[in-house]
């Protein structure tokens, strides 16, 4: 089992010729994930390695049974696709591009019909190993197993998942949700899924300054899980004020969105917080 | 991008606020010109980007022009908290009977703009939203409909604001939400909206914040940039377009994604190291950012040593090598020590080019970081 997305899911890839959509779309094919069409305006009519292109989602929908899209286009254009993708009956579209104004995504993400779910932007996507994978997760350091893993960023979700894997601690899915201040699928979101499927057995989850998604993830932890959870709060020695690279990694100048608040939080839900990535690891292995 | 006070009130002004009158000066003697223009008494502002100017001495109350004078002296040149006042902004002194704060960001929480009014405006506001938060009214607005009147106004009467001015107020907190959602701000903000005796309504502070993220389509505002407080290293970092914020250790750092490079500052921090900088050189680096950043961290004094730690995804570890190798080129004797950690998307293919001679190579994370520590300690202070 898994959560969101499997070996049956058909991907549509907007923004397929683009270097970084060309790159992973190709990395995504290797690592076995459907990729059934790419959407580029102007250039319908067209393939990709094979994989044939259109001007429009709609017009990739009506020629393929996809299911999901992962967005691979530049930021000023990002918003746009998104609406677009929106407009159809796809329900998952995964936005990795970075740097959408904010503007925009709170657009977006007011605009997502109910049976469709938005993950990130600016994210990684997500992937179940062994499977498929939506997005520019590296694959060869996934194995499937009993672990499910929901992040707010990129690398650091491959550094915890390289040390699951080469502790032979496999994962049944693993999303990354991104690290802007708004966006789709949140911690909670993903939390919820894990905790009806039955194959994922521990979870961890990797959060950061900024924001109260955590400590609003503690209380529904507390409320609601009964999956053991392992945590771990990027920027324990970030400074007050200054941007850590993420548009919401950031702790403001009254004090909230710091790691000491998210890591207290997590505690008090019953969570085990890692101190370092490789603390992660241990405490997931004395939980199954 | 903070916006100063002045550059704020124009963006104000032109989209229908009233300010007062007012003139930007830099020297003691336009300062008297600006005065004698708007007579006194004026009031003298130091245009820093600092949250409390009042309290630290940054702006002061003027009723003839040798106390504006005297004052000009003391604040042109002055060291606000860490920053050097250039321009001061010479306004006329109101005489008011209120002060109501307004303000517009975005929550993230909800997903939504939301906007803010409070009858009790002020230096204090931060007190007031933290010891009595009903004290300010919270409107949450549809961001594809933006601020409807009827909103505004519902806001202003539930502030508990005077009846007799609730349409001045009404009309600009609706220019105040439009100038935040045309200049994709992050924040815009009147602190204090100043009720004079004579019955008027006037911004006299003025907050404007554009995200970083849309200044490729608010080109007016990326130009206002003011870089002059920046050190070098900052500017450099900046014109590269790195993620880049300078700490006070010794321990440089590049990685890429926010998160890596912040758990890589943590566990550096966590060993007993102590981190100079956090660098994320971004998703899908090519080499010439890979020598960029380099090049940042030799330039830097305060860098003993330097970690270079990437886990590839959007990443490609040959790319990296070959930035590497090309900031190496111009060295016989590498400046400082440097251990690198290469992993994820290509990293083989980026190991097999390395030109490894002057490197320190580790395969994880935990002993590349401990590895930097040693290298570090051995250098010396």
């Amino acid at each position: 089992m898994s959560i969101l997305v499997s070996k049956n899911t058909r991907i549509i890839v907007q923004g397929i010729t683009g270097s970084q959509g060309a790159f992973h779309t190709e990395q995504m094919v290797n690592y076995g994930t459907n990729v059934v069409a790419g959407v580029v305006p102007g250039k319908g009519g067209l393939d990709f390695n094979g994989i044939p292109i259109y001007d429009t989602v709609n017009a990739a929908m009506a020629e393929t049974d996809a299911n999901a899209s992962v967005v691979f286009v530049p930021p000023a254009f990002a918003a746009d696709a998104l609406f677009e993708a929106f407009d159809t009956s796809l329900d998952l579209v995964v936005a990795i591009t970075e740097g959408i104004p904010t503007h925009d995504m709170v657009k977006v993400n007011f605009s997502i019909p109910s049976h469709a779910r938005l993950l990130g932007p600016n994210c990684p996507g997500i992937i179940t190993p062994g499977e498929t994978k939506l997005g520019i997760l590296p694959g060869n350091i996934f194995t499937p197993g009993p672990v499910g893993l929901v992040s707010r960023s990129g690398t650091l979700t491959y550094q915890i998942v390289s040390n699951l894997t080469n502790s032979d601690l496999g994962q049944t899915t693993v999303i990354g949700i991104g690290g802007d201040p708004i966006i789709g699928t949140n911690f909670i979101d993903c939390l919820e899924l894990f905790e009806s499927d039955p194959d994922t057995k521990v979870v961890v989850m990797c959060g950061e300054i900024g924001g109260e998604d955590e400590e609003q993830a503690a209380d529904f932890i507390k409320e609601n899980m009964t999956t053991p959870v392992v945590g771990f709060i990027a920027g324990r020695t970030a400074p007050p004020g200054k941007r850590m690279g993420h548009a919401g990694a950031i702790v403001s100048g009254t004090g909230t969105g710091t790691a000491q608040s998210k890591i207290k939080a997590l505690e008090d839900a019953g969570v085990s917080v890692g101190q370092t990535p490789s603390e992660v690891t241990d405490y997931v292995q004395e939980l199954l | 991008m903070r916006l100063h006070e002045y550059q704020a009130k124009s963006v104000f002004s032109d989209g229908g606020i009233p300010i007062p009158l007012s003139g930007l000066a830099n020297s003691v003697e336009t300062v008297l010109e600006e005065t004698n223009r708007i007579g006194y008494p004026a009031v003298i502002k130091a245009q820093v980007h600092v949250g409390g100017r009042g309290k630290a001495g940054g702006i002061v109350l003027v009723q003839n022009d040798k106390e504006a004078e005297i004052a000009a002296n003391k604040i042109l040149g002055m060291d606000l908290k860490g920053y050097l006042v250039h321009e001061v902004l010479i306004e006329q002194a109101i005489d008011f009977i209120d002060e109501i704060y307004l303000g517009v960001t975005l929550d993230r929480s909800s997903g939504l703009p939301v906007v803010m009014v409070s009858s009790k405006g002020g230096i204090d506001i931060e007190q007031v939203a933290s010891s009595t938060p009903d004290a300010i009214s919270k409107t949450y607005v549809n961001p594809l409909l933006g601020l409807s009147d009827s909103q505004a106004r519902a806001a202003i009467l539930d502030a508990g604001i005077s009846s007799k001015i609730t349409d001045k107020v009404t009309n600009i907190l609706l220019s105040l939400y439009n100038i935040w959602e045309t200049s994709d701000a992050t924040e815009a903000e009147i602190n204090p909206l100043m009720v004079a005796k004579n019955g008027d309504v006037i911004a006299t502070d003025a907050v404007l914040n554009i995200e970083d993220d849309a200044l490729f389509r608010q080109k007016k505002f990326a130009d206002l940039r003011d870089t002059r407080h920046n050190n070098a290293l900052e500017s450099k970092a900046n014109l590269y377009g790195f993620n880049y914020v300078r700490l006070d250790g010794n321990i440089g750092i590049i990685g890429n994604g926010a998160g890596l490079v912040m758990a890589t500052l943590d566990l550096v921090d966590y060993y007993g190291g102590k981190p100079a900088n956090f660098l994320d050189i971004g998703g899908g680096a090519k080499s010439d950012r890979v020598e960029n950043a380099l090049d940042i961290l030799f330039e830097d004094e305060n860098v003993d040593s330097i970690l270079f730690n990437i886990f590839g995804g959007i990443t490609r570890g040959d790319e990296v090598a070959r930035g590497i190798n090309d900031a190496l080129e111009n060295f016989d004797t590498l400046p400082k020590p440097i251990v690198v950690r290469l992993d994820g998307t290509n990293a083989k293919e980026g190991m097999a080019i390395l030109n490894t001679d002057h490197l320190t190579i580790e395969s994880t994370l935990e002993s590349a970081v401990q590895r930097v520590i040693e290298l570090t300690s051995q250098r010396g202070p």
